[in-house]
């Protein structure tokens, strides 16, 4: 489903990735660990197409085809969807006015009528319990004045909302609380099926106990440098990033 | 050219101009002209015209009317308007003159007197000469000084004491004319205590020669009272439109003011507010969205003349291609004026490299119990909204729509009479998808059949 082969990526002529390869089948998830500033948001924001990033090298290729050329809205309708790390504020667009764009310039791009309003409104009320998001969060500005953790909420209810095949959900869970953390994960894998696939990005083990990876990777300096399974984030939380780094010197 | 003309046209009609008016009126003409005539039109070394330039549209020759128009004007032939959700009360301007359908001055039931300035200096000389006139400043303004000493006409409105004017009042101001004209209207409006008045201001020109409108309306409220006035501003390229409100606010009484630019050739507004009495309340707001070589000017004066009033600016501007955008906006707060509240905001969108704006508040405080903010900006449109709505599928024109219009809409959004609300909402819309016409700019409905000039070469503000 996506294929990232060799990438080698900079931003103002400063390299962040490097050599990256990653490949995610559908119906897995992955998780991306890694210490702060070593790329992992830079590689959520490549994947979505954000401008602003310079790729040197290697390609990232989706469904079979590659991305690199297409646009942020030509990926998302593509089904790939990014949770952001820190969701932007948008003053006086309200979340049902975005979301009724968004949802209908992806069925347009399906060559679909838009959806009807009563229809979209059953949909909002479905998928806000998904995330027991709090009724009049929906009428007020995107982002704007939401706490932290509704924020996150809002970015996975967009998410049930728009149905992705390629879900990369970058630090999602911080700034939950633990009832919220629970919510959240229980939206995660209530949207899960075999045809799509999770790639999340996280700092703690505890998300993974809630989401069970297939893969955990660890990503330093720009490069996966240690692949494993679910224990491997065990591991990382009971030793830190320590000895992964004097591996990779050695 | 106007520049070198205006001095022979005035000597040649200065009989005209004075014809009809009280003594002291002709007096207070006269010594207008003289202040005009000191430095003559602004010019770009003036600090207050640095950044708007007249120079070129006053190298025109223009036609000033100097009467009426006499032959009869079906109004309705070339104006065809219907309202279905706004109720006003229509009051028409055609060349800068009041145009008589019924009456030249009409007395409602409630006592309120609506019609021509002219008349009204014969028929209630008391109440014109006690306001007309005394909220002008003709020894700080060119263009004031000049529309004193040709005003002949204009708009009259009084309403009374404890008159609530339920209907808005709206005043088309009509040019229909073959030559280059230049129009200066003079409007009075009076409001007296514990009573509201709404007012919606439209220009619609009908040919498409070149125009310099330079209107100055003054208005006095009393005390209680609330006057809400609203600007519609949608004029074509070769139009020049320079307008002054002066208000003159007594105590616990508001004035709201509200301008919509969404076209024009160069547009100046001036808005003096002088609040005088405790608890007097000023609030205006102004959103321009301007693009090709449009040129717009706010400047603002607000006068806290004594304790305990409260003044709120709020303008918002995007602005296109080679666009230009000015703001000004002057807070004065005398010594004794204390807990005064006085708040500022000015925010500007740039869409190219080319398209500018210029900021500029100005506080002169001089009590210390005084809470005033001010805040400037200038910018693009957010990179990482953009970035937010497009990775949800939303393309990148629907995305800057979607900004623009969240941007726009907090201006729109505190309009107060929903019709109105909702009609300049479309417009706005349809402004920044480039579907707006001049028919449009009246609040009124066109029909639908408008004629083609009055369709204007439009293009999307995306
Ligand atoms: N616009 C930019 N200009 C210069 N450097 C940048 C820019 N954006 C990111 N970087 C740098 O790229 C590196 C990787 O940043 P990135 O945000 O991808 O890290 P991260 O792994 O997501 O970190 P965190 O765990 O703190 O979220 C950092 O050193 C960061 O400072
Ligand atoms: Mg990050």
């Amino acid at each position: 489903m996506l294929t990232i082969k060799n990438l080698e990526v900079s931003i103002d002529d400063k390299v962040i990735l490097k050599k990256f390869n990653l490949e995610v089948k559908p119906g897995e998830v992955h998780a991306i660990m890694g210490p702060n500033g070593s790329g992992k948001s830079t590689l959520a924001n490549v994947i979505a197409g954000r401008e602003g990033y310079e790729v040197l090298q290697g390609d990232i290729s989706y469904k079979g085809k590659s991305i690199l050329e297409d646009t942020p809205e030509e990926r998302a309708r593509e089904g790939i969807f990014l949770g952001f790390q820190y969701p932007v504020e948008i003053p006086g667009v309200s979340i049902t006015n975005f979301l009724k764009t968004a949802v209908n310039e992806v069925r347009k791009h399906k060559g679909l009528e838009p959806m009807p309003a009563a229809e979209f409104l059953t949909l909002l009320k479905e998928k806000k319990k998904i995330v027991e998001m709090h009724a009049t969060l929906a009428s007020r500005s995107v982002n704007q004045g939401f706490s932290g953790g509704e924020k996150k909420k809002n970015e996975i209810f967009q998410m049930a909302v728009l149905q992705p095949e390629l879900a990369i959900l970058d630090e999602t869970d911080s700034g939950l609380d633990i009832d919220a953390l629970r919510i959240v994960a229980n939206g995660i894998n209530s949207l899960k099926n075999k045809d799509n696939a999770t790639v999340v990005i996280t700092h703690y083990q505890r998300l993974l106990d809630y989401i069970v990876p297939d893969f955990v990777h660890v990503l330093f300096d720009g490069r996966i440098v240690k692949t494993g399974g679910k224990e491997l984030a065990l591991e990382l939380e009971e030793k830190g990033y320590d000895w992964i780094k004097e591996e990779v010197e050695m | 050219m106007l520049k070198k003309n205006i001095y022979d046209i005035y000597r040649a009609h200065q009989n005209q101009l004075l014809d009809g008016f009280p003594e002291h009126v002709k007096q207070l003409k006269k010594t207008a002209f003289d202040a005009f005539q000191k430095n003559g039109f602004p010019h770009n070394r003036l600090e207050k015209w640095r950044h708007t330039d007249l120079s070129k549209v006053l190298d025109h020759d223009f036609e000033c009317y100097f009467e009426p128009e006499k032959k009869h004007i079906d109004i309705e032939k070339i104006f065809q308007c219907e309202l279905p959700e706004m109720d006003t009360y229509t009051v028409i301007q055609y060349n800068g003159w009041f145009l008589s359908r019924y009456s030249d001055l009409s007395k409602l039931d409630n006592g309120v007197i609506i019609g021509s300035l002219n008349q009204a200096f014969k028929d209630y000389p008391d109440i014109v000469q006690a306001h007309f006139g005394k909220y002008t400043d003709i020894n700080s303004s060119a263009m004031q000084a000049l529309n004193t000493a040709f005003a002949q006409d204009g708009i009259f409105i009084y309403v009374p004491d404890n008159v609530v004017v339920e209907k808005p009042i709206q005043i088309i101001n009509i040019l229909d004319a073959p030559h280059n004209a230049f129009v200066q209207p003079r409007n009075l409006f009076v409001v007296g205590d514990n009573s509201a008045l709404t007012l919606v201001h439209c220009d619609h020109s009908l040919e498409h020669k070149l125009s310099l409108i330079n209107s100055l309306s003054e208005i006095y409220i009393g005390e209680n009272s609330f006057v809400d006035h609203y600007k519609m501003q949608n004029k074509d390229a070769d139009s020049t439109l320079l307008t002054t409100i002066n208000a003159h606010v007594e105590a616990a009484s508001t004035i709201a003011a509200n301008a919509l630019i969404l076209n024009g050739g160069i547009i100046r507004n001036n808005i003096n507010v002088k609040l005088n009495g405790p608890q007097a309340k000023a609030d205006l707001k102004g959103l321009y969205l301007v693009d090709k070589h449009q040129h717009v000017d706010n400047q603002i004066f607000i006068h806290h003349a004594v304790p305990q009033c409260l003044s709120n600016q709020l303008y918002k501007g995007i602005i296109d291609d080679q666009a230009g955008a000015v703001f000004n906006g002057r807070i004065l707060v005398d010594k004794d004026a204390q807990q005064t509240n006085a708040f500022q905001t000015n925010k500007n969108i740039l869409l190219t490299d080319e398209a500018n704006a210029y900021s500029q508040p100005q506080l002169e405080i001089y009590a210390d119990d005084v809470k005033c903010s001010h805040g400037s900006t200038v910018g693009q449109l957010d990179p990482d909204a953009m970035f937010y709505l497009r990775s949800r599928g939303i393309c990148e024109h629907s995305a800057r729509m979607l900004l623009m219009y969240a941007f726009a809409s907090e201006v729109v959004q505190t309009i107060a009479i929903d019709a109105l609300k909702e009609r300049l909402d479309n417009m706005v819309t349809k402004r920044l998808k480039g579907e707006l016409s001049i028919c449009d700019q009246c609040m009124l409905h066109c029909s639908e059949k408008a004629p083609d000039f009055l369709r204007m070469d439009i293009k999307p503000l995306v």
